[in-house]
């Protein structure tokens, strides 16, 4: 099961803010990290499927966040764009260790 | 059995209603043909009104669309005119030379409008206002020329003028009679009509005859009997209607001022029907549709065999579609020896009504100015009820709903259309109708006039019941069924403070609310406990949480205030420092008068704004944008006033605040209007002493010109009135809701009873403006003091390209 997954750090975990996201840049691609009120974190590709939004900025609700462009609706879990639009986003896999939160990505 | 040959001539609203109405009874059994002057499918005449004023559009009042006629396997001949009708052979013949055969031969030929014989009546620019072509007539003169006349001071006249006047023209309305609309109204209605009319702009020259139309080839002016004469470039004729019986006439078949016909439209000659305007039953000939349909119905069961009463006439109602005017009159309007009237006058507010009784019977109404109880006076007419049953309905303060309850299921509710309750209730029952579209969709309920909107949605509450109340109120968003009326009462109520409380104690389907809900939320609960309420980051949309405008690329605009437009070396050097500084994308000046940085990356937001050093112009924000001022008095040789001044103090007083959505100002020194006052949410201009102040302008998506709230002398008075009307605003109307949309929903004369005329509550709103406004923090310093914010909101992480 080995694979070359990249573990960055993206930060402490307390000063991660909650309701909104964090934007990781990673060289040219750019990650949108949440921290939901359920507590746990979530990252998808900052980049909205209908004309690159910037998630990262939305209004966040549960599971899901509001693209600040046109409202598009996209699941933070499993990055599907609700109906009645269509598409998905990457996610991408986090860890949480020592209060400090990882992004994991393949390389 | 061969299909029997049906021709209609005349594709107008009454014909092809007559149509339906046999399509409806036996669906396949005829072969019909119709012959229409006019090169359109039927459309709706009486929306014409709507379309000069501006309201709507020719392509949007067809009633059949070419593909109905397809659809139903009519042959149409638009654009065809029958010049003859061989009534022994059963034939008919067309200008193009066309013979069609009939089995039956409908009538519906309408009216012409009348024009008055006068010498020059053949001049360019004098028109009718009968169909699509005067209408696009008018709209093209208006682009030309400034001044109209419109000859005739009743119905059709009065909405011919008030479209003109949309349009941009000058409009004198010549009138033959001392007051306005003397059929339908008596007199104090008529001066009340008249004086509310002439605030909206409209000139009157009553007791007036034309005797002369002047010009050359093209109209320039008319002369009157004594003596006098006006400028004119257009003329409208507006003086009645002659039902077009000519066709009949010369045919043979028997006419008097219309087709004479029986109570199911039969004329004297054998298989031959009149409808509409241009029939005459029982000596009567009718001009308004709900009558016309009534024989449609009438007619098409005659046709289909049904046995029935017949068509036993009508009792009219009028209404005036000029907008801001409520006006309604049905029956007998004049009170004579036998009959005696209920009356109530109140000057003050505009508000007459009438009732005449005759032997204890109500016969007629005149209403002026609040017309609410019209439905129930027309049909407590209809039925010829007795006075004290009247009487006792208006102290009971029996409602609308009560009403329709009450009502007989024939009863007719939407006259333009001829839908009765039974029809209307049946349809929500078996159709599983819910809204007011969707009964119109069915039943045709509605989709003429418009004026029984109200009739329908009670008897969508009377046959839903609870279900209604759920459907009709529109709730905030789809996470609730709570209206915002309903939510604030609640968030009163029980003290909730923050918006987690509010969805989790309101039952909010969606925990974390959405997009809809949790900015107007956070904007209701700062509004109503400014002092207490702490505002939420997360609740705020981008825009308003970062205070800039995003743009779609990710990057942000600055936009600095520039108190009234008016800017300085010093302030102009720190943009052009930074924006070499920042290598921004570009500088504009924006329509606001002031300047923008596009195309700044989110990190270097706060440090630009540091920079500056200037206050933030809310450019993103639901608030005060700009107050955009003329030059003024101090320079300008028209100036009456300091315009620039005022503007900078207005922006001073009010930046920072939320509202609702955003607020425009604009500050003129005359009536020039250069700072364009009549499409700002405030428009202020300044006259030699005197401030008039216009509100709810929008010269965005959906543009609205500003109505005059006031005039007032003084600066302090001007910030009174602006604050306390901007209160208002906050606390009444919807979240993004504009103060054009919520003025033209709750009419500025409502604004005016609060803010202008009640000294009391203008007081208490601007006291809660000042508290709201003692708050305020400016934003940019407030965040580029607060690291919590800075760490937050404006850094992102950025992963170095080797790391493991
Ligand atoms: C910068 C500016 C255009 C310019 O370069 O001149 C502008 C730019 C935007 N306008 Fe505007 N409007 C600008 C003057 C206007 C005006 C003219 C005016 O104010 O004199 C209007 C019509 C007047 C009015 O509002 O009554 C105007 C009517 C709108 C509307 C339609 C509002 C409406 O109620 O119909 C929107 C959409 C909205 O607000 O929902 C809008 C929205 C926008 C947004 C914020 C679009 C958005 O939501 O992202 C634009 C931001 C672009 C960006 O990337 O920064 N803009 N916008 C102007 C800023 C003025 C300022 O100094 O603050
Ligand atoms: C501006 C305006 C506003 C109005 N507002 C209202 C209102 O608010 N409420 C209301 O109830 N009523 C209103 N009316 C009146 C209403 O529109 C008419 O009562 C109704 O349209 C009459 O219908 P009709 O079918 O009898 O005549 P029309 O709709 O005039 O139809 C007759 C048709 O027959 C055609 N035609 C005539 N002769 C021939 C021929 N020989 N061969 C072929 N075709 C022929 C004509 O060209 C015309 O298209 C308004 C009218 C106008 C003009
Ligand atoms: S008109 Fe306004 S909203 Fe539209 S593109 Fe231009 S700036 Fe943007
Ligand atoms: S870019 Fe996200 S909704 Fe359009």
């Amino acid at each position: 099961m080995e694979k070359t997954l990249r573990r960055v750090l993206v930060g402490n975990y307390e000063d991660l803010p909650e309701g909104f996201g964090k934007t990781v840049v990673i060289e040219d691609q750019e990650v949108a990290v949440f921290k939901l009120d359920s507590g746990e974190i979530r990252a998808i590709e900052n980049k909205c499927p209908h004309r690159g939004g910037v998630l990262a900025e939305g209004f966040v609700s549960g599971e899901h966040v509001f693209c600040p462009m046109h409202d598009w609706k996209i699941s933070v879990k499993d990055g599907k764009v609700q109906e009645p639009d269509e598409g998905c986003v990457q996610t991408f896999e986090t860890e949480i260790e020592n209060e400090l939160v990882y992004l994991l990505l393949k390389s | 059995m061969p299909k029997q040959r049906l021709v209609l001539i005349g594709n107008g609203m009454a014909g092809i209603r007559a149509v339906e109405e046999l399509l409806k009874r036996k669906p396949n059994q005829f072969d019909i043909v119709v012959f229409g002057t006019e090169p359109y499918p039927n459309y709706n005449r009486i929306q014409l009104s709507k379309v000069l004023q501006g309201d709507t559009q020719v392509s949007d009042i067809t009633l059949n669309e070419w593909q109905w006629y397809e659809d139903n396997n009519i042959r149409l001949y638009p654009g065809e005119t029958v010049i003859n009708i061989d009534k022994e052979k059963q034939l008919v013949l067309t200008d193009k030379d066309r013979q069609e055969a009939y089995d039956y031969l409908i009538i519906a030929t309408g009216s012409n409008p009348f024009m008055l014989p006068l010498p020059g009546a053949d001049k360019e620019g004098v028109t009718a206002f009968r169909d699509i072509k005067d209408c696009e007539k008018m709209i093209e003169y208006s682009r030309k020329y400034k001044k109209a006349a419109v000859i005739g001071g009743g119905l059709l006249g009065l909405e011919a003028a008030r479209g003109l006047l949309n349009l941009g023209m000058d409009v004198d309305v010549i009138h033959i009679s001392d007051f306005l609309m003397e059929r339908q109204l008596d007199r104090a209605a008529g001066e009340l009509l008249q004086k509310e009319l002439e605030q909206q702009g409209m000139n009157f020259l009553l007791n007036k005859s034309t005797t002369e139309i002047t010009g050359k080839k093209r109209v320039t002016g008319l002369k009157f009997k004594d003596g006098d004469s006006i400028d004119a470039d257009l003329v409208v004729m507006a003086v009645g209607i002659k039902p077009n019986v000519a066709l009949a006439n010369e045919s043979g078949i028997e006419v008097n001022r219309g087709i004479v016909v029986n109570d199911y439209m039969e004329t004297n000659v054998p298989n031959v029907f009149a409808v509409g305007e241009c029939a005459e039953h029982r000596q009567m000939v009718y001009g308004l549709v709900a009558p016309l349909y009534e024989q449609g119905q009438a007619l098409a069961k005659r046709i289909c065999g049904v046995d029935d009463k017949g068509y036993q006439g009508s009792v009219l109602s009028t209404q005036l579609k000029v907008s801001g005017v409520d006006v309604f009159s049905t029956g007998k309007i004049n009170e004579d020896e036998n009959s005696k009237a209920i009356k109530l006058y109140d000057e003050w507010n505009g508000v007459y009504k009438k009732v005449v009784v005759e032997d204890g019977i109500l016969t007629g109404s005149v209403l002026f100015g609040d017309t609410k109880e019209r439905t129930k006076l027309l049909s407590f007419i209809k039925k010829g009820a007795r006075v004290e049953e009247y009487l006792e309905s208006t102290s009971s303060d029996e409602s609308e709903s009560d009403i329709v309850a009450s009502m007989p299921e024939d009863e007719v509710i939407c006259g333009c259309n001829g839908v009765t309750k039974g029809t209307i209730v049946e349809a929500i029952k078996t159709k599983d109708l819910t809204t007011l579209e969707e009964v119109k969709g069915h039943t045709n309920a509605s989709r003429s006039c418009g004026t029984c909107k109200s009739l329908v949605n009670d008897l969508l509450k009377l046959t839903l019941g609870d279900e209604y109340s759920a459907d009709q109120k529109e709730s905030i968003c789809a996470c609730t069924t709570l209206t915002k009326d309903e939510v604030i009462a609640k968030i009163k109520e029980k003290g909730l403070t923050n918006t987690q409380q509010v969805r989790d104690v309101l039952g909010w389907t969606s925990k974390g609310g959405c997009s809809k809900c949790k900015p107007a939320l956070n904007y209701y609960m700062g509004m109503l406990n400014p002092k207490g309420y702490v505002d939420e980051k997360e609740s705020r949309f981008v825009n308003e949480r970062l205070h800039a405008n995003i743009q779609k690329n990710g990057t942000y605009s600055v936009v600095p205030r520039m108190y009234g437009g008016v800017t300085n070396s010093d302030d102009l050097r720190k943009i052009a420092d930074v924006a070499d500084k920042y290598e921004v994308g570009m500088i504009k000046l924006t329509g606001g008068q002031r300047i923008d940085l596009v195309g700044i990356e989110k990190q270097d937001l706060p440090s630009i704004w540091a920079d500056l050093d200037m206050p933030s112009g809310h450019a993103y924000a639901k608030g005060l944008r700009t107050v955009k001022t003329c030059i003024g008095a101090s320079f300008c040789r028209f100036g009456t006033q300091d315009s620039v001044g005022m503007g900078v103090d207005l922006e001073k007083k009010f930046e920072g605040l939320n509202t609702p959505h955003k607020i425009k100002m604009s500050v003129s020194a005359c009536p020039r209007n250069c700072a364009e006052g009549a499409v700002k949410d405030v428009g202020v201009v300044g006259l030699d002493g005197v401030w008039e102040i216009h509100v709810g302008g929008n010269g965005g998506t959906e543009m609205r010109k500003a109505d005059l709230l006031c005039k007032v002398k003084t600066s302090e008075e001007l910030m009174e009135i602006v604050g306390a009307f901007l209160q208002y605003y906050r606390e009444e109307a919807n979240y993004l809701e504009r103060t054009s949309a919520w003025v033209e929903r709750v009419g500025i004369e409502h604004v005016k009873a609060i803010i202008v005329e009640d000294k009391v509550k203008r007081a208490e709103y601007y006291a809660r403006m000042e508290e709201a406004l003692s708050v305020i923090k400016e934003p940019w310093k407030e965040t580029i003091e607060n690291p919590t914010l800075l760490r937050d909101l404006y850094e992102k992480v950025n992963v170095a390209a080797e790391a493991k």
